[in-house]
């Protein structure tokens, strides 16, 4: 059980310039090596401290500038390896660094379980043993607690529905197994067993991009302006601010200062990263090649791309374009009051369906139509804030996401023509994994079902 | 006046499928056993179906063999047809069925019992246990026998109290008519043993000579020969069919209108019966919109007319058992041989138990079978055969055989009757088992050959016969990972013939094996093997090369849980000791008392918190004891 390796943020959430994401376990130093760029962090000496770059292994750009502690077992609080990721403070920063690490195979730790951990590898003594039980106790029935409260009625009845679903489908496929000759019970086949799990995965899928929505609320959108000089985006800058109410935030950390600035859209925080920078960059095309500048964009969730509508496309504009290649993109087609000379044909063509928004925005106008944009692009319709914020617990996104990759070795199973008993498994565990969300894991439900379901004996 | 009837390692209550398998285990273990039995023409009896396996229980049957016990042998000589059920699905839940002769079967069981080495058969009734400082270390018979012995095994099935109730007619008795155990029950009670009643039951049997079968569909057995055992070498191939019909609503409007006089009905049966085994009463009840209900009509055996009326266990008088069979196509005139009946017996409650099957309330003491609140003959056995080993290790003072979840169905059987405890008669199904993929009827004996012959109960050559087959697959499984598949036009052929997408490239000829529509034989083609390779062997190669992926997944899955088996727990900690536990999984760790922390989070009402804390009270000993040292 103490086999495997644990994460966690270990600093007060939202507080301080800086937060440690401390890992402890046999692959600690491992997990911790594979998304650092630096020294090799398996061979540097015990507690040192080393400076480096965080990866993010799925894009395998930088992600963030890090400070990293290696402290070999057994000097350590939990006598294990022990790694802690100092970073700049701030939710967006350390969540990305915990998913990262998550990513590599760590486990997010469970309450009080460093303390745990240090006290069964002898690290706190007989004293403090009762005080520790107490605190697990305690630690593990707040967590439940607050989990539960955090789970919007909504959620926990819309994942008992799925796995009732799922439960039935298993159920059915149990019946077929164990009752071969009930010919009244319709032999499950692979093409209901699909049907069946597409509908889940939906549904989940569909969870996970609230979550995300949910987060883009909490944490602001990442948001870029690019184009060529004198397109405009100082105007949109402006005209952005101007119309929304901009909170300009001052976050210092240890190595480089970054300026955001938020402005609120329609209920959306645009959180305008380091355009402080790109915008007094007047070369910014030629600055694209720099990695910094790159970095930025690919940083970004949204990009908005000012074109000038009274001027042709350049190689600078479509070099842009490749630069921004697989990223959220408006398009914004400025100073619409003087003669259209852009190729509209062209324009559309490389867009490739992302939106396009007229504009004069030195006469603020547009501005309406950009801001439908945005929130369309990010949430298709009405904005239902209770729906988008339900599914926030990190350890619920976590499961929601294995729960949609067991699902998906389902589909692939059945995609392979296994037969529907194995492919079962998968799906099996999908319920499990959701059945965790809502701290229902108890196996007899299935013998439940089957017998409620029906008719059986021979 | 009691006199001393003799010395013996290990004793067996019961001569039914648990008794058989604990006597032949423990004698073959090398410990001097005696079997005592009520009735020794009643040996192997089946007082429900005619039938051995399917889905689960013939895994069961499998590894009961694998680790040298007697049921898949005596089924093999003995059955009037077998079927491979689940054909059409994967090689984890493929399952043998045998239809049984069952007088056949008595006989033929009844001599490997006479002629095991170490094995005393004898007829009498036990009364009582003798309990010396709470230790069992005999048992006294309503004759006033006594048999001393080192460890004793109840497999008294559902005799205990046995009550049979046909309608509103109840009368104390076994199955099948026989005597009730009423003392031995009554003495368990006053040692403090927690009893439960269930109910069980069985349905008619009639003439096959009043059957108008062409009403019926045939139902043949298989035209390849099958058996249980891995040693069987010799197949019946006169096989007799059995023949479906069904009921329809003229069965249906009877057992409506007659539902008060049922004896499940009318309140007179107390005990719980099995969801799986419902009567017909029970079907129409609760699925009341059902049309029809399927009933198979099995022969009992070959040298009798008597036929199982399989699907219409019912506890109704027997003249609406009559007027049933009379609205069913093929049974209208049907003359009963015997009526169905329910019956209501004692069970123990097998939390009581340790995974050895060992009472933890009194050593020298094992219960298996049907009184451990188990339904079935296959579950029956294979508790009888882990009974039968254990009572021997206790006696000859050897190490313990506790299989585990991952090993056996056998171990997932124990494991939850001693965890969860059962509040029905406990019936396996697959879905019980997680792993069920690594636990499949094909590799029974790669599971537990090798545990057999370190018990004594497999023999040599077997054993050396078992080593060759396990050599031959890892050696094909290991070629048909070196050879490659160029895309010629044999491959190709076969490719067109199965409707698979042409090879574009090279394989590896175990990964062209691993699509769905190849099989070894196939690939046996193109490529065959050295040797001449037996039907099992090429079987064995091609599960386990086609299904790798989810073996592995489950392999792994395993390796999780070991982490959790592997830490124990002492047998006597104080529970009351450990501030922190909530107050319900405290009483059940009181009352189960796990071995593992893996056994403990199993337990209902026992949360991840306890485990945790329970981890750390247990690590915590640990250190308090290398600090004292």
């Amino acid at each position: 059980m103490e086999t495997d390796t644990i994460t966690a943020i270990s600093t007060p959430i939202g507080e301080g310039a800086i937060a440690i994401v401390r890992l402890s376990g046999p692959e600690a130093i491992a997990i911790s090596n594979t998304v650092f760029k630096g020294k090799n962090l398996s061979s540097v000496a015990s507690h040192t401290i080393q400076y480096g770059k965080m990866i993010d292994p799925s894009t395998n750009e930088v992600a963030e500038e890090v400070m990293v502690s290696v402290m070999k077992g057994p000097k350590t609080f939990t006598r294990e390896d022990v790694v802690e990721i100092n970073c700049h403070g701030g939710l967006v920063s350390v969540n990305r660094v915990l998913e990262i690490v998550l990513s590599q195979g760590a486990r997010l730790a469970e309450p009080g379980e460093f303390t745990k951990r240090a006290f069964l590898n002898g690290r706190i003594d007989l004293s403090q043993a009762e005080a520790v039980m107490d605190l697990i106790r305690a630690k593990t029935d707040r967590a439940m607690n607050v989990a539960l409260k955090q789970m919007d009625g909504k959620l926990s009845k819309l994942i008992q529905k799925l796995r009732q679903e799922l439960l039935e489908t298993v159920a059915h496929v149990e019946v077929n197994i164990d009752y071969p000759e009930y010919d009244d019970v319709e032999q499950m086949s692979h093409e209901i067993m699909i049907e069946k799990t597409k509908i889940v995965y939906a549904e989940i899928e569909r969870l996970l991009q609230l979550a995300k929505q949910g987060k883009i609320l909490r944490e602001g959108l990442a948001t870029a302006i690019i184009g060529r000089p004198n397109v405009g985006k100082s105007s949109l800058m402006n005209a952005l601010v101007h119309e929304n109410k901009a909170i300009v935030t001052e976050i210092p950390g240890t190595t480089r200062d970054v300026i955001e600035e938020y402005v609120n859209v329609r209920g959306i925080p645009l959180r305008l990263v380091d355009t402080a920078g790109i915008r007094e960059t007047e070369d910014i095309v030629e600055k694209i090649g720099v990695e910094r500048s790159r970095q930025v964009l690919k940083e970004s969730d949204l990009i908005l791309m000012v074109l000038n509508y009274a001027d042709e496309l350049t190689n600078e504009d479509e070099n842009l374009f490749k630069a921004i290649e697989g990223l959220q993109v408006i398009i914004i087609l400025n100073k619409t009051d003087l003669p259209k000379k852009i190729d509209m044909e062209r324009v559309k063509k490389i867009a490739s369906g992302f939106p396009i928004v007229e504009t004069t925005l030195i006469e603020e106008k547009g501005i309406d139509q950009l801001e439908r944009a945005i929130s369309d692009t990010f949430f298709e319709g009405e904005i239902e804030t209770g729906d988008l914020t339900y599914v926030s617990n990190v350890r619920h996104i976590q499961l929601l996401k294995q729960a949609l990759s067991s699902l998906k070795d389902a589909m692939d199973g059945m995609e392979a023509g296994m037969p529907i008993d194995l492919v079962q498994i998968d799906v099996t565990r999908t319920w499990e994994l959701l059945g965790e969300i809502i701290g229902d894991t108890v196996h007899e439900s299935l013998i439940d079902q089957l017998f409620s379901q029906f008719c059986l004996g021979k | 006046m009691t006199y001393n009837a003799g010395h013996y390692d290990v004793i067996v209550i019961g001569a039914g499928h648990a008794g058989c398998e604990a006597a032949v285990a423990s004698a073959k273990r090398g410990a001097k056993t005696l079997m005592l039995t009520l009735n020794l023409d009643m040996v192997a009896f089946m007082p429900c179906n005619p039938s051995i396996g399917g889905p689960a229980k013939g895994v069961v049957v499998r590894e009961i063999d694998a680790l040298g016990g007697v049921m898949g042998k005596v089924i093999d000589k003995t059955y009037i047809q077998m079927r491979l059920l689940n054909t059409g699905k994967g090689p984890a839940v493929r399952a043998l069925r045998a239809q049984a002769d069952k007088p056949l079967y008595i006989q033929e069981m009844k001599q490997i019992l006479e002629n095991e080495e170490n094995l005393t058969l004898r007829q009498g009734m036990v009364e009582k246990l003798l309990i010396e400082d709470g230790v069992c270390k005999g048992v006294i018979t309503e004759t006033k026998a006594v048999y001393y012995a080192k460890s004793i095994v109840i497999t008294t099935g559902t005799f205990m109290r046995g009550k049979v109730i046909i309608g509103d007619l109840a009368y104390e008795s076994g199955p099948n008519n026989q005597r009730a155990s009423v003392a031995l029950s009554k003495h368990l009670d006053e040692l403090g043993i927690e009893m439960v009643r269930f109910k069980t039951g069985t349905p008619p049997r009639v003439n096959s000579h009043t059957i108008d079968y062409s009403k019926t569909e045939i139902q043949p057995g298989d035209e390849e020969p099958r058996a249980f055992s891995y040693e069987t070498t010799e197949f019946i191939t006169d096989q007799i069919p059995c023949w479906l019909t069904y009921t329809n609503e003229f069965t249906h409007k009877i057992i409506d209108e007659n539902l008060s006089l049922s004896a499940m009905y009318s309140g007179m049966i107390k005990g719980t019966g099995p969801r799986y085994c419902p009567s017909i009463e029970d079907k129409v009840v609760r699925f009341h919109d059902k049309p029809r209900h399927q009933i198979f009509l099995e022969p009992e055996g070959r040298n009798t007319e008597e036929v199982y009326v399989q699907g219409l266990s019912t506890s109704l008088p027997e003249y609406v058992q009559r007027d049933m069979l009379q609205t069913i196509p093929g049974l209208e005139k049907a003359e009963i041989m015997r009526a169905g009946y329910a019956i209501e017996y004692d069970a123990v409650v097998p939390t009581q138990l340790w995974p050895t099957l060992e009472v933890k309330k009194i050593p020298g003491l094992f219960t298996a079978g049907q009184i451990n609140g188990t339904s079935g003959y296959e579950e029956a056995a294979g508790q009888g055969l882990m009974a039968g080993i254990n009572a021997a290790a206790k006696a000859l003072q050897t190490e313990p055989l506790i299989l585990n979840r991952a090993q056996a169905y056998i171990g997932v059987l124990i494991d939850d009757l001693i965890t969860k405890g059962t509040n029905e008669p406990y019936r396996l199904l697959t879905s019980r088992a997680e792993y069920r993929l690594l636990l499949r009827h094909d590799n029974a004996d790669l599971r537990l050959t090798e545990i057999g012959y370190q018990l004594g109960t497999i023999k040599e050559d077997r054993y050396q016969k078992f080593l060759e087959k396990k050599r031959l697959i890892e050696e094909e499984r290991k070629r048909l990972e070196r050879i490659i598949l160029k895309p010629s036009e044999d491959i190709q052929r076969i490719m067109d013939h199965t409707g698979g997408t042409a090879l574009k490239e090279a394989v590896k000829a175990s990964d062209l094996l691993k699509r769905p529509e190849i099989n070894y034989e196939m690939i046996a083609t193109v490529t065959p093997a050295e040797l001449h390779l037996p039907d099992d062997v090429k079987e064995q190669v091609e599960i386990q090369t086609k299904y790798q992926g989810y073996i592995d997944k489950s392999n792994q899955q395993v390796e999780r849980m070991k982490k959790m088996e592997d830490k124990k727990i002492p047998e006597n900690l104080d529970y009351d000791d450990i501030s922190g536990i909530a107050t319900e999984a405290r009483d059940k760790l009181k009352k189960v008392r796990p071995l593992s922390v893996g056994q403990a989070s199993r337990i209902s009402g026992v949360n991840p918190s306890d485990v945790s804390i329970l981890l750390v009270y247990i690590e915590q000993g640990k250190i308090a004891r290398v600090s004292n040292e």
